[in-house]
């Protein structure tokens, strides 16, 4: 991490002297809004999934989440389902990583059982959602490669649109193009492109809210899928920063006894 | 029964914050056949609740879930268990817990071998997946090179048997109240374990050691108090040492199971289950996955095992469609290569309505070899449904 942004402090410095290509711009807009994000240290917060389909058929899942950034890698995270009620109990250890597998482990309460699992692909759907594995996980300039596509004004900010394509290879996508606004540099949208490259998912975020007077988290991401009609809406209250947490919440012992 | 316990903790509510929780599930079972034992019927309903209550204060977890089933044909599998009644205390890298617990070791699919602090609840379902509660105190310590968990385990937990009208069980009945015991303090021979386990990057690894009375029984004909020919389980005090195994490679999962078993038999012996599970993730760019899982069974001790599973493959496939209903199906074939002798299952549920869920099972068993212990099942295919609801 660190040696991205010396890399792109000297690409900013530069760009003063030549022009910066696209692809240097996209990469430096990702990596001011990295640094605007990180050391946060850890956080937990609820979540409430309401997943709509065609005919507005809702069902809801509550779960609790507990983050640990990790310097130099992905994030370690424990989430506990309250709902619906057969999984309550149900816990899942994430260890995320930017461009190898991630590490998870699944603990099923009615069996007492932890499971490792495969987490090479990370486009499944979560709990039957329509956001993918590799959408909540966390988000890591090394995943993706860069490029400014232009300025735009979206839902009234000035935004740039930046397009990404990921670099893990077993990703669900294509590409996606993220509209990133201009004043604090959050996420606004992102569409995302199957690996077919046709439209799959609009993702907006709504609701910023700014913590600890620096990081800003949206209250509210709705998620729309094109192809199937299927819309999934999450909702995030009562985040709290810098509880405490350190790498000891988060092994098989904590797993386990997570309610 | 709830209500009573209702009342019972309702002051204890009203103390401090307790969730409760639990499921309550109506089942049927229809045999495809009469039994082989006069007396066993071809329809069964039972209904088993299961509340949780847990307390939760700072570092403190107190944990109380009681079972109890009402079966309509067999009065053994009418039975009430406390399957937890805990505390556990967390500090920062160790944890101690006190109380009647439920602890699950091991990675393979088709049997539990390493599993062996829990006794099983027989007459809940032959697949030994249900847990009698165990009265245990655990230390976990978690430190970089490991977790490591220290058991003391006073009081035995004696096999559940099917009784007189049951299905799913032997010719002749198991007397459980005639039990036997090598050691001389019978049931109250304080059993220890001790187990340590690892994540290496893609591997995962757990070795442990009991040392106690085995709860997997020998059973030998005797006569019981009215003078009827019965099974008498006899419990022998046995050391295990055991080892557990994955590794995570891509959509592979390899997995091995393997004990070394001194005090059951004439002589040490050893046993393993070895496998892969593969998943076929997406597919046809659905939402669906498909996973294969095929096992190898072995009991180095042959016919002479307690287990039917002494030369078997079990091969399954395992069905996940991710939907909003987490919709899945798990389907196995488990084949002795010994003898002719195959059973075949199929497990898949289904969530309805945010607070129900439908259970389906049904198991298939053919043998044609008296010496297999799987030729007493071979009339009692049967086909189970349920519906859950979660409160």
């Amino acid at each position: 991490m660190k040696l991205w942004i010396i890399a792109v402090s000297l690409t900013l410095l530069s760009g003063y002297v030549y022009a910066e290509t696209p692809e240097e711009k996209g990469l430096a807009i990702a990596v001011e809004a990295d640094k605007r994000d990180s050391g946060f240290g850890d956080f937990t917060a609820h979540m409430t999934m309401t997943l709509s389909n065609r005919q507005g058929e809702k069902s809801v899942r509550k779960l609790r989440v507990k983050t640990l950034e990790v310097e130099g890698d992905g994030d370690k995270s424990l989430s506990i389902f309250d709902e619906p009620r057969d999984i309550k109990g149900t816990a899942m250890l994430t260890f995320s990583h930017a461009l190898k597998p991630d590490e998870q482990w699944l603990y099923l309460p009615a069996l007492k059982r932890v499971k490792r699992i495969s987490s090479k692909n990370k486009s499944g759907p979560f709990m039957g959602s329509e956001f993918a594995y590799e959408d909540l996980s966390s988000q890591e300039v090394e995943k993706y490669s860069y490029k400014h596509l232009r300025d735009e004004k979206t839902d009234g900010q000035d935004s740039f649109v930046v397009e990404r394509v990921p670099a893990y290879k077993h990703s669900g996508y294509s590409r996606m193009i993220t509209w990133i606004d201009k004043e604090h540099y959050r996420p606004l949208k992102i569409d995302f492109f199957d690996r077919k490259n046709e439209l799959l998912k609009t993702l907006v975020f709504e609701n910023y809210r700014q913590y600890l007077d620096k990081y800003w988290r949206a209250d509210r991401m709705l998620m729309q899928n094109h192809q199937t009609g299927k819309s999934t809406l999450l909702e995030w209250r009562d985040y709290r920063f810098r509880t405490g947490l350190s790498d000891r919440d988060f092994n098989k012992n904590t797993l386990k006894r997570a309610r | 029964m709830i209500r009573l316990l209702v009342l019972l903790l309702l002051p204890l509510q009203a103390v401090c914050a307790w969730e409760v929780s639990g499921y309550i599930e109506p089942e049927l079972r229809l045999f495809a056949e009469e039994g082989l034992q006069a007396g066993q019927e071809r329809t069964n309903v039972s209904l088993a609740i299961q509340p949780e209550f847990v307390h939760q204060r700072g570092s403190y977890q107190f944990v109380f879930t009681p079972f109890a089933r009402i079966d309509q044909q067999d009065d053994e599998r009418t039975h009430v268990d406390v399957r937890e009644l805990y505390w556990l205390y967390a500090g920062d890298d160790w944890e101690v817990q006190a109380g009647i617990g439920r602890v699950f070791w091991g990675v393979t699919e088709s049997q539990h071998l390493v599993d062996i602090i829990n006794q099983t609840d027989l007459v809940e379902n032959i697949d030994t997946e249900d847990k009698l509660g165990q009265p245990m105190i655990r230390l976990s310590l978690v430190r970089d090179w490991g977790i490591v968990d220290a058991f003391i385990l006073p009081g035995f937990r004696e096999r559940t048997w099917p009784g007189e009208k049951g299905r799913l069980r032997y010719p002749l009945v198991v007397d459980a109240g005639a039990a036997e015991y090598e050691s001389g303090q019978k049931q109250w021979h304080v059993d220890w374990a001790l187990r340590w386990t690892q994540s290496w990057g893609d591997w995962e690894i757990g070795v442990a050691h009991f040392s106690g009375t085995s709860r997997e029984p020998q059973l030998s004909p005797g006569v019981d108090k009215g003078g009827r020919l019965v099974l008498i389980p006899y419990y022998p005090l046995i050391d295990q040492t055991s080892l557990d195994l994955q590794a995570v490679k891509g959509d592979w999962l390899w997995k091995l199971e393997a004990i070394s078993r001194d005090g059951q038999g004439p002589k040490r012996y050893s046993a393993a289950t070895a496998g892969f599970e593969y998943t076929l993730v997406g597919v046809n760019e659905s939402a669906v996955d498909v996973g294969l899982v095929v096992e190898y069974l072995w009991d180095e001790r042959g016919s002479d095992a307690l287990t039917p599973f002494q030369d078997d493959v079990m091969a399954g496939v395992r069905i996940t469609l991710n939907d909003e209903q987490s919709t899945e199906a798990l389907m196995g074939l488990i084949s002795d290569l010994e003898y002719a002798s195959n059973s075949f299952s199929i497990e898949a549920s289904r969530r309805l309505y945010d607070r129900f869920k439908v259970n389906i099972e049904a198991r298939f068993f053919d043998s044609n070899e008296p010496r297999d212990l799987a030729w007493g099942f071979r009339k009692d295919d049967y086909l189970q449904m349920s519906l859950a609801w979660y409160f």
